[in-house]
C-alpha cells in the first residue's frame, strides 16, 4: 500500500512538471477560413507544424472555421465568450468593422524595431489596402487573391480563335464571346462564351468591373460608397447585356459555387474567378487553359480579395509578440512561395517572387504570374462600415437587375440611398 | 407533512426548471430586453421602439415574411401527403416493402448540409441532373435557384423531399396499430377502399397527423441549413427565411438588436401558432 502512495505521488510530480513545461509554452489560437475548393488546411497545418518545430516555446492552435463569414463569427463569438484567441485569418474587408467592435489591434503597435517597419513595407502595396486605416496597417496579407480570367484553350482553337490571345477588352469580350457560344439544332445553348459569376460575391465581380471603367466604390475611410455614380451603373448594365443583348452568358444568376464545374466541363469557354481557384483547375482540367487578366474598358482592373492576418487586442504582450512571430514565418518569403504554389493564392510580397522556389513554378506555369502581374491595375475591395449590410444593398442590388426586376439606375440610386443612411453616422 | 412533500415536489422539479430557465426563459427574456433597448452591438440606457419601427420600414422583412409563409404553407401540407401516401403503400403487402421502406427513409438520414450539396448539383443550370433531363424534351437553361420565380419552390421541393420519408414512419408505426377488424367488418359493409380511408384510416391517423403538423410546421421556421449551401438567402432575397434573416443580422451585420426585434417577430409567430394548434385543432382530434 505504501509503495502504491509513494508511486502515485512520484506520478504526480512528474504530472506536475510536465504541465509547468506546457504551461511555459506560449499558446496561440488562430482561426482561419477556407472560400475555395482543396485541401488547403493540410496546407496550413504544415506551415504550423513548421512553425513550432522552429519556435518550440510556441504552441499554435489552428482552427479551421469554414468561410470568411463563418471564421469571423467564430473568432468574435471566441473572444465573446472569453476562450483565447491571440490572431486570426480573416476576410480584408472585416477592417472597418472589426475596428468598431474594438476587436483588433494595429501592427505597428506591437512592432518595436526598424526591421519590423521594414516588413510591414514589404508586401506588394495594392495588397495592403484594405488593411491600413488612418495610416496603420491593421490587416497582414496572407491569402490573397485578385479575380482572373480562365479560359479553354482548346475551345479557342475550336471556334477559330488564337488560343494564346484571351479578350484584352469588352469588346473583345463580347465578340469572342459570340465565336465561343454554341447551341444545338433546337436552338438550346450548349456553351456559352463565358460566365462572371453572380451569387457568392457578387460586389466582387461587380468591383471589377467598376474598376475597369476606371471608377471605385467606396473611400479609404470606409464611410461613403458611390454606387450611384455614372460609371458603376454603366459597368452593371454592361453585366446585364452579356446575357441580354449579347447572350455569351447566361442570362439571371451564375453560381459561384458550381462554376469552376462548368468550367471544367466545358459548358463555358470563359470564367471569371479568384486566383485562389487556379491549382484545384489546374489539377482537375483535362483540357489546354490559359489564365489572363481581366478584360479593360477604360483600363484594366480588379479588386483585390481574400484573407488578412489581424491581432486581437486582448491578447497579452507576449502572447502578442509570439503571435507577430507567427505572422511573419507565414508571409516570410519561403512560406508564401510555397502557400502560392500550393493554392494559387498570391505569393504575397514581391521577395516571394524571387524566391527559388516560386521562381521557378511560375516559370514551369506561367498563369502563376498573372494575378501578381494585375496587382498594378488593382483597388481595394468594397470594405465599409458595417460592411455586411452594406454588401449585401449591393449584391441585391445586383441580383436583381441582373434578373431585370428593376434597372441598374434604380437599383444603384436605391442602394446608395440606403448605404448613405447605414454610413451616415460614421461620417 | 405537507410541508416536506413540497420541498420535494420543487427538488424533483428542480432539474428541469433550471434548464428551462436557463436556456429557454431568460434568454427569450434576454432578447426582449435587447429588442428594446439596443442598438447594433450595444445596449441603450433607454427604452425605445427604435428597432421595431425599422421592421415596419424594411421592405426586406416583409419579403422573408411572406417567404416564410408561403414556405409553411406549401411544405407542410405537401410533406404531410407525400408521408402518408408513402406510408400507406409501403404498409400495403407487396413485393420489395423492405427495400421501398429504407428508400423513402433515406433522406431523412442524411445530414441538411450534405444533402443540400448533392441538390446544388442536380439543380446547377448547366451541368445538373433535372437540366439534363429536361434536355431530352427540349427544354433547356431552367435556372432553377438563380431565377427568383423558381428559387423559393425549388427549396420547398428538397425540404419536401427531405420531410416526407421522415414523418412517414411516423405514420407507418400508427397504421400498424390500427386493427385488422375494423378492415375485415368494413370489407363485409362491402365499404370501397375510399371510403374506408375516409371514414376509418385517416380518423384514426388523426393524432398522428397532429404531431406531424406540428413538427412540420416547427420545421419550416426552424431549419435553414440548405439557405447557407444553395442560395444564401438570394438572388435578391427572394429565398431569404425569417430565421436566415435573424441569423444574417447578428452574425453579418453585427446589428444584434436589430436581431433581437426580428427573433421577438418569429417568437410570436411561433406562440401564436401553438394556441392555434392545441387550442383550436386538438378538440377536433379523437385519442
Amino acid at each position: 500500500m505504501r509503495t502504491n502512495i509513494k508511486k502515485l505521488l512520484t506520478l504526480g510530480a512528474i504530472g506536475l512538471s510536465f504541465s509547468a513545461l506546457v504551461q511555459a509554452k506560449t499558446e496561440l489560437t488562430m482561426y482561419y477560413p477556407v472560400s475555395v475548393g482543396g485541401a488547403l488546411t493540410k496546407v496550413v497545418d504544415s506551415i504550423v507544424d513548421d512553425f513550432e518545430q522552429e519556435n518550440p516555446d510556441i504552441d499554435v492552435k489552428a482552427i479551421y472555421a469554414g468561410n470568411y463569414n463563418d471564421a469571423r463569427v467564430k473568432a468574435l463569438a471566441a473572444l465573446n465568450s472569453g476562450q483565447p484567441a491571440q490572431l486570426s485569418v480573416m476576410f480584408s474587408i472585416d477592417v472597418h468593422e472589426l475596428m468598431d467592435l474594438d476587436a483588433i489591434v494595429p501592427f505597428d503597435d506591437v512592432i518595436s524595431t526598424s526591421a519590423d517597419r521594414q516588413w510591414l513595407k514589404s508586401f506588394h502595396p495594392a495588397l495592403m489596402e484594405n488593411g491600413i486605416v488612418n495610416d496603420k496597417t491593421y490587416g497582414i496579407p496572407f491569402q490573397r487573391s485578385t479575380i482572373v480570367m480562365y479560359y479553354n484553350k482548346d475551345l479557342f482553337r475550336a471556334a477559330g480563335l488564337d488560343p494564346e490571345k484571351a479578350p484584352s477588352n469588352w469588346q473583345e469580350l463580347v465578340e469572342m464571346g459570340k465565336k465561343l457560344t454554341k447551341k444545338d439544332s433546337n436552338g438550346n445553348v450548349t456553351q456559352w462564351g463565358a460566365m462572371i459569376p453572380s451569387t457568392g460575391y457578387p460586389y466582387w465581380m461587380f468591383g471589377a468591373l467598376t474598376k475597369e471603367k476606371g471608377h471605385k466604390l467606396m473611400n479609404q475611410a470606409g464611410n461613403k460608397t458611390y454606387f450611384d455614380d455614372p460609371k458603376a451603373i454603366a459597368a452593371l448594365e454592361f453585366w446585364k447585356d452579356l446575357g441580354n443583348k449579347h447572350q455569351v452568358m447566361p442570362k439571371g444568376m451564375i453560381e459561384w459555387g458550381t462554376l469552376r464545374q462548368n468550367f471544367l466541363e466545358e459548358k463555358t469557354a470563359i470564367m471569371w474567378h479568384s486566383t485562389g481557384n487556379l491549382t484545384a483547375v489546374k489539377k482537375a482540367a483535362n483540357f489546354d487553359f490559359g489564365v489572363a487578366m481581366l478584360p479593360a474598358d477604360e483600363e484594366r482592373g480588379s479588386p483585390t480579395g481574400g484573407g488578412n492576418f489581424y491581432l486581437f487586442k486582448n491578447a497579452t504582450t507576449e502572447e502578442k509578440q509570439a503571435a507577430l512571430k507567427l505572422v511573419k514565418f507565414m508571409t516570410s518569403p519561403k512560406q508564401a512561395a510555397k502557400w502560392s504554389i500550393e493554392t494559387g493564392y498570391m505569393g504575397v510580397s514581391p521577395a516571394a517572387y524571387q524566391t527559388k522556389e516560386l521562381a521557378n513554378y511560375v516559370e514551369s506555369f506561367p498563369p502563376a504570374a498573372i494575378a501578381r502581374d494585375q496587382l498594378k491595375y488593382a483597388t481595394a475591395e468594397l470594405s465599409t462600415h458595417q460592411s455586411g449590410r452594406v454588401r449585401k444593398l449591393l449584391d441585391d442590388a445586383i441580383q436583381s437587375v441582373l434578373n431585370g426586376q428593376q434597372d441598374a439606375k434604380q437599383a444603384l440610386t436605391s442602394a446608395q440611398k440606403q448605404a448613405d443612411r447605414i454610413l451616415s453616422r460614421y461620417r | 407533512m405537507f410541508k416536506t412533500y413540497k420541498a420535494q415536489a420543487w427538488l424533483l422539479l428542480a432539474p428541469a426548471l433550471i434548464l428551462l430557465v436557463a436556456f429557454t426563459y431568460l434568454p427569450i427574456g434576454n432578447t426582449i430586453w435587447r429588442s428594446v433597448f439596443g442598438f447594433g452591438v450595444q445596449m441603450g440606457n433607454q427604452a425605445s421602439p427604435e428597432n421595431y419601427a425599422r421592421l415596419l420600414d424594411d421592405p426586406v422583412f416583409w419579403q422573408v415574411l411572406k417567404n416564410s409563409a408561403l414556405y409553411a404553407l406549401i411544405t407542410v401540407p405537401a410533406s404531410i401527403f407525400f408521408a402518408l401516401s408513402m406510408a400507406l403503400w409501403v404498409n400495403g403487402k407487396i413485393a420489395g416493402t423492405g427495400f421501398m421502406r429504407l428508400s423513402f427513409f433515406t433522406p431523412t438520414m442524411l445530414p441538411m448540409i450534405s444533402v443540400a450539396n448533392i441538390w446544388l448539383l442536380f439543380y446547377s443550370s448547366e451541368i445538373g441532373l433535372f437540366n439534363a433531363v429536361l434536355g431530352w424534351f427540349g427544354v433547356s437553361g431552367v435556372n432553377w435557384l438563380g431565377n427568383p420565380d423558381t428559387a423559393l419552390y425549388s427549396l420547398m421541393t428538397m425540404t419536401i423531399w427531405k420531410e416526407a420519408g421522415f414523418f412517414m414512419i411516423f405514420y407507418l408505426a400508427a397504421l400498424q396499430t390500427i386493427s385488422p377488424d375494423l378492415y375485415k367488418a368494413a370489407k363485409t359493409e362491402n365499404a370501397s377502399s375510399l371510403y374506408i380511408f375516409r371514414r376509418i384510416t385517416f380518423p384514426l391517423l388523426m393524432p398522428t397527423t397532429l404531431f406531424v403538423f406540428v413538427n412540420a410546421l416547427l420545421n419550416s421556421f426552424k431549419l435553414i441549413d440548405h439557405l447557407f449551401i444553395l442560395t444564401k438567402g438570394g438572388p435578391n432575397n427572394a429565398t431569404n427565411l425569417l430565421l436566415y434573416y435573424i441569423y444574417e443580422n447578428s452574425f453579418s451585420f453585427f446589428d444584434t438588436a436589430y436581431a433581437s426585434a426580428l427573433t421577438v417577430i418569429l417568437l410570436l409567430i411561433l406562440i401564436v401558432m401553438a394556441l392555434i394548434q392545441f387550442g383550436v385543432i386538438e378538440r377536433r382530434v379523437h385519442y
